[in-house]
């Protein structure tokens, strides 16, 4: 037989348990980034907390200590491989606790993605005018009052392409997690491919499908974009699939 | 009689070794309108934007109504709804309409229901003349429609004093006089105003005061006729020369 009739004969035989491991794909990545972003939302939020001279000593020295943590778990994330952090983390720690292997792998993927998403949602923050915020504090809201009101809004909308951009780096990066045995969908092309010792076809299979998913969705993320694009609008590029972008501020926006 | 609302006390502000404010003390009555002037780089924004606390000043006092607003337990963001400030960039929130831009703020920081903060919203709105644009985006408006929009926002929050910084340095030439009129009729509702302005028109015929700032310090301060007309400081002569 050739490729064309391996692959025909291993999807035709294993076309459910590619469905199957497609959808967990999708699940893990699509509530990685979710739960990514709230991390990633968390921890920004907490950096950018001001500190003034009126603050207690208590207050400054644990803020000082929290940024610390912070700063490493954003550092570390970024600065290692997720394939090295999803064996430490799971056989480390997870497997002595008898986790579900799905839950294992959306917990490694979303404190992976949290990572990212602070230094995308910082970006988005700094992205703001700063006459935002002192428009806001000048009226007499708070620190808290300020972000959730007027600068988050305006950052998460800023950030929505690198958010879609995550989630789309998460489809394709979460087929690492093969390793802790996850049925994603990298996992099960390498069980149709030895069940027959044909690697090649089965992979061939499985490119095509992470490529249709991650056609399919970057289209329509670019659609639901264009749709709240308003009259001012940029973006911040900076992302995991290119972690040393600085983050850059493409098309100022206008005064307001 | 006068009732002393603001009191700035030997005031005092350095941004590292550069010393913008040196030693300004100022008192302001209820319902004058004082026009502050001066060349740029002369400290004036940095004044304004001590008394809203924007800025921390490096020494002296400032007395909201005889309390000192840099104590610790002093309440600054309820000070601030008090004392509310208009920005030569407007400043209006982005992410909000016009009409937003006035709601949001008293529901936020004054606790007031929905339909009491559109109330007054509306009833501002229609004041500054812009009920008509009331559902558009900053982004939509013009200069001076933002501007008055701004206005609005810091009335809804029924403030004793606002500060305006150079609230039409950033209008074109067209605009400059829908905003002016904004103010000089609030300055005949009794509202107590700090303009920083190069509009030596609204300076003469709307303010009860002028104080004319160099390096720093409050060189002169009297009425506009002493001020203006009449300088005595050889510096506010070269100013007004120079802006006349
Ligand atoms: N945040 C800051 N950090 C450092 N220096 C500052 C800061 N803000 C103002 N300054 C300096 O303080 C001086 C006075 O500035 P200020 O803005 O108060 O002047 P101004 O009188 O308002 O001038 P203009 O008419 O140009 O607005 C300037 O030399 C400026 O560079
Ligand atoms: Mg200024």
């Amino acid at each position: 037989m050739n490729t064309f009739e391996w692959i025909g004969k291993i999807f035709s035989e294993y076309w459910n348990e590619f469905l199957r491991g497609m959808g967990n794909t999708l699940i893990m990545a699509l509530t990685g980034t979710a739960i990514g972003f709230l991390i990633g939302l968390a921890v920004a939020i907490v950096r950018t907390i001001p500190l003034t001279e009126n603050d207690s000593k208590f207050k400054r020295v644990s803020k000082k200590i929290i940024d610390v943590i912070l700063t490493a778990y954003v550092e570390i994330i970024r600065g290692t491989p997720m394939l090295v952090q999803a064996l430490i983390i799971h056989y480390g720690f997870f497997v002595s606790l008898n986790m579900h292997p799905l839950i294992s792998a959306i917990i490694i993927i979303s404190f992976n993605t949290g990572a990212y998403m602070a230094e995308i949602v910082r970006g988005g923050i700094i992205s703001v005018d700063k006459g935002q915020v002192e428009g806001a504090h000048a009226i007499g809201m708070n620190h808290w009052q300020t972000m959730t009101n007027v600068i988050l809004p305006q950052a998460i909308r800023n950030i929505m392409p690198s958010i879609g951009n995550e989630f789309v780096v998460n489809i394709k990066d979460s087929s690492v997690l093969s390793v802790i045995s996850i049925t994603e969908l990298m996992f099960i092309s390498k069980q149709a491919g030895g069940a027959y010792a044909q690697f090649v076809p089965s992979y061939l299979i499985c490119a095509l499908i992470y490529l249709i998913l991650t056609f399919t969705i970057t289209r329509i993320l670019r659609l639901l974009e264009k749709k709240m694009e308003g009259g001012s609008s940029y973006m911040i590029c900076g992302s995991q699939s290119d972690p040393d972008a600085q983050i850059r501020v493409v098309k100022e926006k206008d005064n307001g | 009689m006068a009732e002393t609302i603001l009191e700035l006390k030997h005031l005092a502000k350095s941004f590292g070794e550069n010393k913008v404010l040196k030693d300004i003390s100022l008192t302001v009555e209820k319902g004058e309108v004082i026009s502050i002037i001066g060349s740029s780089g002369s400290g004036k924004s940095t004044m304004l934007r001590c008394v809203n606390l924007l800025e921390r000043p490096t020494g002296g006092e400032i007395l909201f109504k005889g309390e000192n607003i840099l104590e610790k337990k002093f309440n600054l963001n309820a000070y601030r709804t008090k004392v509310g400030m208009v920005f030569q960039s407007f400043n209006l929130y982005n992410n909000m309409t016009a009409f937003e831009n006035c709601v949001k703020p008293q529901m936020i920081v004054l606790k007031r229901s929905r339909k009491e903060a559109e109330e007054i919203a509306r009833n501002f709105i229609e004041k500054v003349g812009m009920s008509a644009y009331i559902n558009a985006k900053p982004s939509q408006l013009s200069g001076g429609q933002k501007q008055r929009i701004a206005i609005a926002r810091t009335l809804s929050m029924n403030p004793e004093v606002i500060l305006f910084d150079e609230p039409t340095s950033a209008l074109d030439p067209e605009m400059v006089g829908e905003v002016l009129q904004v103010m000089k009729d609030l300055a005949s509702t009794g509202l107590t105003m700090l303009v920083v302005t190069h509009e030596m028109g609204f300076a003469k015929n709307v303010s009860s005061r002028v104080v004319f700032m160099d390096e720093g310090v409050i060189a002169e301060e009297g009425t506009p006729e002493t001020v203006l007309v009449n300088p005595q400081n050889q510096r506010t002569k070269e100013f007004l020369s120079k802006v006349l």
